[in-house]
């Protein structure tokens, strides 16, 4: 055998394993979702093909419409965790004692399970829970609020407590970001007479470009897939209130078993993701800032 | 009089020093008890009896450990931990091999096909599977692994994440080395165990703590894999409790710390490690 040809032999039994692993359940499924949508899928009885039924039956389902719409209000969230988490790096980025702990205390949250994180502020947020207990002594209100029993302030909850694990991660990331702008570039333009505003827009925020277009992409992402906090603290609910459009695919797979109908739902959430990645995408590489590839 | 002047200066800022870390501390601390303090009041419930569950008092002065003797009998705790031992543990296991593996031969050998299958990888990461766990349940459902580990461990076990970091690794070693074995006649196998693996390790233990946090705290799949209750892992056993049992308060606050406290330790010990890896990964 050619030494080129055992090379190549060689090689792929090296990646055999892993992309074995990958087709089944990474890329068949990215395959596979698509004729899944234009069946009629049935565990028991027959699967028919029935076109585009899936897609027009999707515009005429009001709690699809409602869970589309709270996702597509969902994704305020981005904004505001971004925001906010640099703010939190600029705070964090100092030589201060004990700052590695403040650090660390402020990411605990990322990396505790959602289940706990949700079970927490489900009995924080509860009628008779602590920050209703502690408004009612302080005088803020005078019968507790139902957190969770209020359409529109479920939903705030829910986006609450989002953000509220979400804000670790990214400040360690733009973190990272603001440790590589160099101390020689912050120093020139405070010698040169520029106040810590001009500092920050002017240089820090242009260095963190490629952070922010990244750190958005991911939020997005991850904004319109939110599951985990709903399927654990409401369920859905009060009257839908917090019914997503993720959450109702789940519902409709393995609680209704209408895989079909289930895959149509994906494929939007699919959609939409993809649309507001290519836009992050696009704005990213104008401004510059992504950094992909080798 | 100058001197004075420049000491008056010297001591205005001194002063202004002290006022604005003050402040930051403030801050810091407020935004701390925000991050923080539902943990720590969920860890003193944990410790409180049935009367004073709602207390906003942090500290009780009659501890009990009550709610942990309690959950442990009202559910099979240590089974619960074996199972996210035995899921997590596997995980990793067919993550970090395979992966390696994979990674070896994108990195360091050469042949058709290679940009190809880089670039189904690397869209993968970015294209959305619009039914994605319908798809791993309908395959795991006809390879017969329904109500099995296995069914539990494998769709979600081998990352395109860790491939990618792992070749980044491997091409930081000198090529030269690989040549050098090539050349004295080691086999493929031989230099990736013994050369190229042991020049990997700090990005394998990188997999290897992102890999336990998110494999520990798994919940959903685990749900709809596993219909035997008695398989879930620690997360999904407590989703449960929570869901059927609302009222067993102190239970469920004891469940959730020891849920959380694995995590929160390996975060800890290890967070240099993953701090770096995760800031790492945005320069990619």
């Amino acid at each position: 055998m050619k030494r080129k040809t055992k090379q190549t032999l060689k090689a792929y039994l090296f990646m055999a394993p892993a992309l074995f692993m990958l087709i089944i359940f990474v890329f068949a499924p990215i395959v596979g979702s698509l004729p899944l949508m234009f069946y009629d899928y049935s565990v028991l009885g027959e699967t028919k093909f029935i076109g585009f039924g899936n897609f027009t039956r999707l515009f005429q389902d009001t709690e699809f419409l409602i869970a589309l719409r709270n996702s597509v209000l969902f994704v305020v969230v981005v904004p505001v965790i971004q925001i906010l988490s640099i703010m939190l790096a600029l705070l964090v980025n100092r030589k201060l004692h004990g700052m590695t702990l403040f650090r660390t205390l402020f990411y605990i949250p990322v990396v505790t399970s959602m289940v706990a994180v949700s079970i927490m502020w489900g009995f924080l947020f509860d009628s008779n829970g602590v920050i209703n207990t502690l408004l009612i002594q302080m005088g803020a209100i005078s019968s507790p609020i139902g957190f969770l029993n209020d359409p529109r302030m479920a939903m705030l909850c829910i986006m609450f407590i989002t953000i509220w694990q979400g804000l670790g991660y990214y400040m360690m990331l733009y973190l990272a970001g603001l440790q590589s702008v160099p101390a020689e570039l912050s120093e020139a333009a405070y010698v040169d007479g520029a106040n810590s505003i001009q500092t920050l827009f002017r240089i820090k925020m242009p260095m963190l470009k490629p952070y922010i277009w990244f750190c958005s992409l991911n939020s997005v992402i991850s904004a319109i897939g939110v599951f985990d906090v709903v399927y654990v603290l409401t369920k859905g609910g009060p009257a839908d209130a917090t019914n997503v459009i993720n959450y109702y695919s789940y519902v409709k797979a393995f609680q209704d078993f209408e895989f079909g109908y289930a895959a149509a739902i994906g494929a939007v959430q699919a959609v939409m993701t993809t649309l507001l990645s290519i836009i992050i995408f696009i704005y990213g590489k104008r401004g510059g800032g992504m950094t992909y590839g080798d | 009089m100058e001197t004075e002047n420049r000491r008056n200066v010297k001591s205005i800022r001194r002063n202004r020093k002290v006022i604005s870390n003050t402040l930051i501390y403030i801050i810091l601390i407020l935004i701390a008890i925000v991050c923080a303090g539902p943990f720590l009041w969920m860890l003193s419930t944990s410790f409180k009896n049935g009367q004073n569950i709602y207390d906003v008092h942090l500290f009780t002065t009659k501890p009990t450990l009550e709610n942990y003797t309690g959950v442990f009998q009202f559910l099979n705790i240590p089974k619960y931990i074996l199972n996210t031992i035995i899921l997590t543990f596997f995980s990793i296991l067919v993550d970090v091999i395979f992966s390696a593996l994979c990674a070896y031969a994108l990195a360091c050998m050469d042949f058709p096909g290679k940009k190809l299958i880089m670039g189904a990888l690397l869209a993968s990461m970015i294209i959305p599977a619009a039914a994605g766990m319908i798809i791993n349940y309908l395959v795991i459902v006809k390879v017969h692994l329904l109500n099995t580990y296995a069914g539990a461990i494998l769709p979600g076990a081998v990352k395109v994440f860790s491939i990618i970091l792992l070749r980044q690794s491997y091409l930081t070693i000198p090529k030269e080395l690989i040549e050098a074995a090539r050349i004295d006649g080691a086999g493929e196998g031989r230099i990736w165990w013994k050369i190229m693996m042991p020049g990997i390790m700090p990005s394998v233990s990188t997999i290897i703590i992102f890999d336990f946090i998110s494999k520990w705290n798994e919940f959903l799949w685990p749900i709809i894999v596993l219909q035997d209750p008695e398989k879930y892992p620690l997360a999904t056993a407590l989703q449960y409790l929570n869901g059927s049992f609302n009222y067993k308060f102190g239970y469920i606050a004891a469940g959730t710390i020891i849920s959380i406290v694995p995590v929160i330790l390996v975060f800890v010990l290890c967070q240099k490690n993953y701090i770096e890896a995760i800031s790492g990964a945005v320069k990619g």
